[in-house]
């Protein structure tokens, strides 16, 4: 009997043709999102107020990039979304994500939240810090599993200070809120009019608990009586009074920090170097503007994205050794490329400075000079951090 | 010997007659922030002319008889056509959205664009309007070229950092190449054997070898006093004998002229702020460049490898055409 013979055999080719096809099973990585946001006192300027969902959307947005890129690589990308009002149980379902064998993370904590999943998750994971500015974490407190992709303050008030000695502005006044967000970056502030010719001529700190809505033109003034200044910085992260401070300070100066001209890691007013593109991919996503979390959650999948696809692995070990080499180079849509800083981990960006509508600088600013990269003038720098040991190389750890 | 003869008074009639009817060579260049053309007298090296067009025009390329002008208009998500003897706008194709720069196939008929936003190239028959297919590429795609032998067309996708391969006879992507990061033009050599690519933010050219969609050769480029971030490559063009390449280094404000036999840099030209996109005239013997920041046009004279003039023309200049 001939033709069941040939049957067979075709049968026998078909599936061997299949189990080819099954062979080159497409490359899955799942990333783990979380995001908690500790619930804050309520401001006077609540006009307002910040997306519920900014950072995820930036992630989703990474996402969906690198899978039209997968695409041609036989690789797939998933997001596992871990979002919670309370942050024990945020870990907890980390945890329980890690042990069904996500190894990558992508965070958007406060850096108490932050160190406490670093530890939790342990050595055989990467989390990327979408969420905290806190320079702690850069400095001397690092997490050997974490890696920064949002600018740390130290980063936005350099990137502010070099701004400030290029127009010539020397004399600030300081007006810092009474939260620790505030405090620390007043510090930061500080720290760079140290090392850009900044003279801080008077801090004060804000107390007064009235309504500036109805009051701002008749406290302002007052409050920013004194010896003259170039220019008002304000620290305010949560957007308490800050708001009031244009147009109402004793001298007619320009207001900059949290409020008034910002540093910051994203805006919607960015749109050079291709940034309209992905402003516009992002608007179709998200259905509102791009901010700097959500942009620091995309450049992390984005990171991610790319390591795969230059190694092959998703395994986080060599992940984070090859982000942290001068092998990685990333296009984000600043006009350059991004690296990370392999003494701190944190993602080396241009910082742009603006305005609610415009673009008005972008730091570093020209005639910075370091032997290295200029970027590097932005936030600390090698001999500024403790933590390069703990990012060294795994054979070397 | 007292008077012309009749016959010599003709024909210097007909000279003085047909003088002024000798079309001189024009380029014409997109004003992205402007939405106009300027028309530039290659003779002269003036703008003789300013013409209205879609919003935000970049991309443009002439119909192979040189009788239309086609415009990515990438704000009113159209391609329009030009007709260049009145300067009107006698059509617009169903480009698809957001189209960034694309490229004719040598019969004149097919249109490859690249839709940034869509991660799409759009394949249009130019003479009945139709979209004949829409391919799957990578995010923002942006360079395109069709090989000299209409064989292959090739579209760079930004984020991506890849040369996607499409078949023409197929409209299928078969093949892809990975270069260094946001991949913004392809040229092929005349021969279509070998295919330059540059990287922007990769700050590399990649000469890729048709045959095997391999890369052969990385170029880099290092200018003194200038910071290696700021060296991002973005036009290239190639002289049909085979001698040069140009490069157009963006915010470095420089051309590279690269042997494109031994692929050794020979020589760095500085022209105006953020040059992108180069095309020569019609005998190779000038190159202009637009400069988007500075909003001008440098030209650069091929065979003395001097920038001879600047020309000033609208808000952020970006493609570039040539008509003889």
């Amino acid at each position: 009997m001939k033709t069941p013979r040939l049957f067979k055999t075709c049968l026998l080719a078909l599936t061997l043709l299949g189990g080819a096809a099954q062979a080159s099973d497409p490359l899955s990585v799942e990333v783990g999102y979380l995001s908690y946001r500790p619930p804050t006192p309520p401001a006077l300027s609540n006009i307002l107020p910040e997306a519920r969902d900014t950072g995820l959307r930036g992630a989703e947005l990474g996402i969906a990039d690198s899978n039209t890129t997968g695409r041609f690589l036989n690789q797939r990308y998933q997001l596992q979304n871990l979002r919670g009002e309370d942050p024990e149980a945020l870990v907890q379902q980390a945890e329980a994500l890690k042990r069904s064998g996500v190894r990558l993370f992508v965070a958007d904590l406060p850096a108490p939240q932050l160190r406490a999943l670093s530890q939790r998750l342990g050595p055989d994971t990467l989390i990327f810090n979408a969420g905290s500015a806190d320079d702690a974490l850069r400095r001397e407190q690092c997490l050997a599993n974490v890696l920064h992709t949002l600018p740390s303050r130290a980063m936005l008030s350099d990137a502010l200070a070099q701004w400030l000695a290029a127009r010539q502005w020397r004399d600030w006044l300081l007006i810092v809120g009474d939260q620790p967000e505030d405090r620390a970056f007043a510090d930061a502030l500080h720290r760079s009019a140290g090392r850009f010719g900044g003279r801080i001529v008077d801090e004060k700190a804000w107390s007064f608990d009235t309504d500036l809505r109805r009051t701002a033109q008749k406290e302002m003034p007052l409050f920013t009586q004194g010896s003259d200044y170039d220019v008002v910085l304000v620290a305010d992260e949560r957007g308490d009074f800050g708001e009031y401070v244009l147009y109402n300070s004793w001298f007619p100066r320009p207001v900059a920090g949290t409020q008034g001209l910002t540093p910051v890691a994203w805006h919607r007013v960015v749109e050079q170097w291709g940034a309209a593109q992905l402003q516009s991919r992002f608007e179709t996503l998200a259905g509102r503007w791009m901010d700097s979390r959500d942009y620091a959650a995309w450049a992390a999948v984005r990171s991610i994205a790319e390591a795969v696809t230059q190694l092959g692995s998703a395994d986080p070990e060599p992940v984070r050794d090859f982000l942290l080499s001068d092998r990685f180079q990333l296009a984000a849509f600043k006009g350059r490329k991004l690296s990370y800083r392999p003494w701190s981990g944190q993602l080396r960006q241009p910082i742009p400075l603006v305005h609610p509508r415009a673009l008005v600088s972008q730091s570093p600013q020209e005639g910075i000079l370091h032997p290295n990269t200029d970027l590097d003038s932005l936030g600390f720098d090698a001999p500024e951090s403790q933590c390069a040991p703990l990012y060294a190389k795994g054979e070397e750890r | 010997m007292k008077t012309l003869s009749r016959k010599a008074v003709l024909g210097l009639a007909c000279v003085l007659m047909l003088a002024p009817a000798v079309q001189a060579e024009v380029a014409y260049v997109s004003n992205e922030k402007d939405d106009t053309l300027s028309v530039i007298d290659l003779n002269s090296l003036e703008v003789i002319e300013t013409v209205d067009v879609g919003q935000r025009p970049r991309g443009i390329t002439l119909s192979k008889d040189g009788k239309k002008l086609f415009i990515c208009a990438s704000d009113s998500d159209t391609v329009q056509v030009m007709d260049l003897a009145s300067h009107r706008i006698i059509a617009n194709l169903p480009s698809g959205e957001d189209p960034e720069q694309f490229a004719l196939h040598p019969n004149n008929k097919l249109l490859y664009i690249a839709n940034e936003d869509d991660a799409l190239v759009t394949v249009v028959d130019v003479d009945n309007h139709e979209v004949l297919a829409q391919i799957d590429v990578g995010v923002e795609p942006e360079g395109m070229a069709v090989s000299p032998d209409g064989k292959w067309v090739v579209n760079t996708s930004e984020t991506t950092s890849m040369l996607h391969w499409i078949d023409t006879a197929t409209n299928e992507l078969v093949d892809n190449t990975l270069v260094d990061q946001r991949p913004r033009h392809v040229e092929f050599s005349r021969d279509a054997s070998t295919l330059w690519a540059s990287a922007e933010i990769g700050g590399s050219v990649a000469v890729v070898d048709v045959a095997t969609r391999k890369i052969v050769k990385k170029l880099t480029f290092e200018i003194r006093g200038v910071h290696p971030d700021k060296i991002q490559p973005v036009g290239v063009k190639l002289t049909s004998d085979g001698r040069y390449a140009f490069i157009a280094l963006g915010p470095a404000n420089h051309v590279a002229v690269v042997d494109a036999k031994t692929f050794e840099v020979l020589d760095y030209l500085l022209v105006g702020r953020r040059v992108w996109h180069l095309e020569f005239n019609s005998d190779e013997s000038r190159l202009l460049t637009t400069n988007g920041v500075s909003g001008d046009v440098s030209v650069i004279d091929v065979a003395d490898l001097k920038v001879i003039k600047s020309i000033k023309v609208g808000r952020y200049p970006w493609g570039l055409a040539v008509k003889s």
